[in-house]
């Protein structure tokens, strides 16, 4: 009888093999492509593969005036579109010197926190329903819708908004605005009880996260993890503080630091924000002063020549501006330096040797924005 | 440190060192051989600690091709601007700073994609956002597309 000869098969757990999560996976939230090595369920290492919804904003930059280039800066990170918006105008404004009315800095510091509230409702949302938790999704969504509302009012849209112009604002505030951001705050302080009852103080939530992708200080420093993010880590870096603009220096509020650098410390961080923005806003709302809604801008805005740097925090953290300009009414050059795109720089290393399903978990708590990574 | 001390400091580390007037940072070229060592030195002195590279971009200037480092301490407050060149539109190489500052790795993946730069020692130098196969670097000023760029 002919001896048969087995080759030894690897089992599943000594093997490595990839798998690829994207470009659609539910807990990427929206088109980016993870190539994972696995052995058995423990990440090896991943690849991030961007690009998928790279739009050459840099290069249309080169076409446009400055305030077409407000509408494109909705379009990277959609869910900070007033903060974004915000950056492209303070650096007009702080190149031709110009004083914007402080009606304008109100409304614009009121609308740039709302903006900050919807942002972490949706990644409290979605980050509830990655983990199980598909009440968070509708609980989410539900409340965000009223800020939604008020927007909408107001700007004419829900979600690109385009409010900002150099100099000031599109056109005034609703007549109802004040009123109906008094009635979203109350709702939600009583809402956001619901939030920190189902997520925060659950048993099987703060298992799956405590722990899970540390990351250090000087490690959220050198990947540039900024944000929430790398304030979770103990890293103070909020630009509110740091580098104020609008009326951050005016107004009372603390920069919210954890230092376990985990999974849950991000998560804490984002929550207690929502309560930090609620306390500017209330701070404002009522204080609006009368006046323009805009200063008195050239039809054709010229940035002097030479080379310009605006910073600002957007809901996931330090959103630069870098713009060399020749004296043309476009830039020579705009380099957007976003948040989301180092933020995900650091999720291979902060995953590796941890369960798929942590992967996830650590993706959600990075609140990753995919169009403002390939822009 | 004060802007004056911040200076002298940078010249006594790169006495070739060209700095630019009336800038928001202090900002300055250096050579692109001396470009790792400074980084490193920048990084590590304790008096000038700069951990944060808070933004890496490339510029084609059509006279020459430039990378910029937008630097920051965390600890000490400061920040300034670092410039190389290179004149070379066929081969243009730095070395790589993604060894100094983690968050290089990416912007310089980036600047690889965008405006064909290449940077020596770096781990993992593809193009980021275009397909392997792309042709071309969109980001030059020399760049043609006669598809997707519609000339008004």
């Amino acid at each position: 009888m002919k001896e048969v000869i087995h080759t030894p098969v690897p089992s599943v757990e000594e093997e490595e093999y990839h798998i690829n999560m994207g470009p659609q996976h539910p807990s990427t939230h929206g088109v980016l492509r993870l190539v994972v090595s696995l052995q058995g369920e423990i990440v090896k290492n991943l690849k991030p593969h961007c690009g998928y919804i790279h739009r050459g904003m840099e290069k249309m930059c080169e076409k446009d005036t400055y305030p077409q280039i407000i509408h494109l800066t909705d379009r990277m990170d959609y869910l900070s579109a007033h903060i974004n918006n915000h950056a492209v105008c303070l650096l007009v404004e702080n190149a031709l010197q110009i004083e914007v009315p402080e009606r304008v800095k109100y409304i614009r510091t009121i609308m740039d926190e709302l903006c900050r509230i919807q942002s972490h409702q949706l990644w409290w949302a979605s980050f509830g329903m990655d983990l199980g938790g598909l009440t968070c999704f509708f609980y989410g969504l539900r409340d965000r819708e009223k800020i939604l509302d008020i927007w909408e009012e107001t700007t004419g849209a829900r979600f690109l908004q385009s409010y900002y112009t150099p100099g000031g604002l599109m056109w005034d505030i609703h007549p109802d605005f004040q009123k109906n951001v008094k009635a979203f705050i109350k709702y939600f302080r009583k809402k956001i009880r619901d939030y920190e009852k189902i997520l925060s103080g659950n048993v099987i939530f703060t298992e799956r996260s405590r722990n899970i992708g540390l990351m250090t200080k000087e490690e959220a420093i050198s990947y540039g993890v900024t944000g929430p993010s790398g304030r979770g880590s103990g890293w103070s870096c909020d630009i509110r503080k740091h580098h104020p603009y609008a009326l951050y220096d005016k107004v009372e509020f603390k920069e919210i630091l954890y230092h376990e650098g985990d999974t849950l410390a991000r998560y804490m961080v984002r929550m207690d924000e929502m309560y930090e923005s609620m306390h500017i806003i209330e701070q404002l709302i009522d204080n609006i002063p009368e006046g323009d809604f805009s200063a008195k801008m050239k039809a054709v805005i010229k940035l002097p020549a030479g080379e310009y740097y605006q910073r600002v925090e957007s809901a996931r953290g330090d959103l630069g501006i870098y713009c060399i300009s020749d004296g043309n009414k476009t830039p020579y050059r705009m380099k957007f330096r976003t948040p989301s795109f180092s933020n995900l720089s650091v999720l291979d290393h902060i995953s590796r040797d941890l369960k798929i399903a942590d992967l996830v978990a650590i993706g959600g708590s990075l609140d990753l924005v995919i169009p403002d990574i390939d822009r | 440190m004060d802007l004056e001390k911040l200076k002298e400091r940078v010249l006594t580390l790169v006495p070739e060192a060209e700095f630019e007037e009336n800038k928001q940072f202090l900002t300055f070229f250096l050579p692109a051989g001396k470009l790792h060592a400074t980084a490193l030195r920048l990084k590590e002195d304790t008096d000038t600690a700069f951990d944060y590279l808070f933004c890496q971009s490339g510029t084609d200037m059509v006279k020459y091709l430039m990378v910029v480092y937008h630097l920051e301490s965390t600890s000490l407050g400061h920040s300034l601007v670092m410039k190389v060149k290179t004149e070379d539109r066929e081969t243009p190489a730095f070395d790589t700073v993604c060894d100094i500052w983690r968050t290089a790795e990416f912007h310089e993946r980036e600047i690889y994609d965008l405006l064909g730069i290449r940077f020596t020692n770096h781990p993992d130098l593809r193009r980021i956002f275009l397909d392997e196969n792309w042709a071309g670097h969109p980001l030059r000023k020399d760049y043609q597309d006669e598809v997707n760029i519609v000339e008004f």
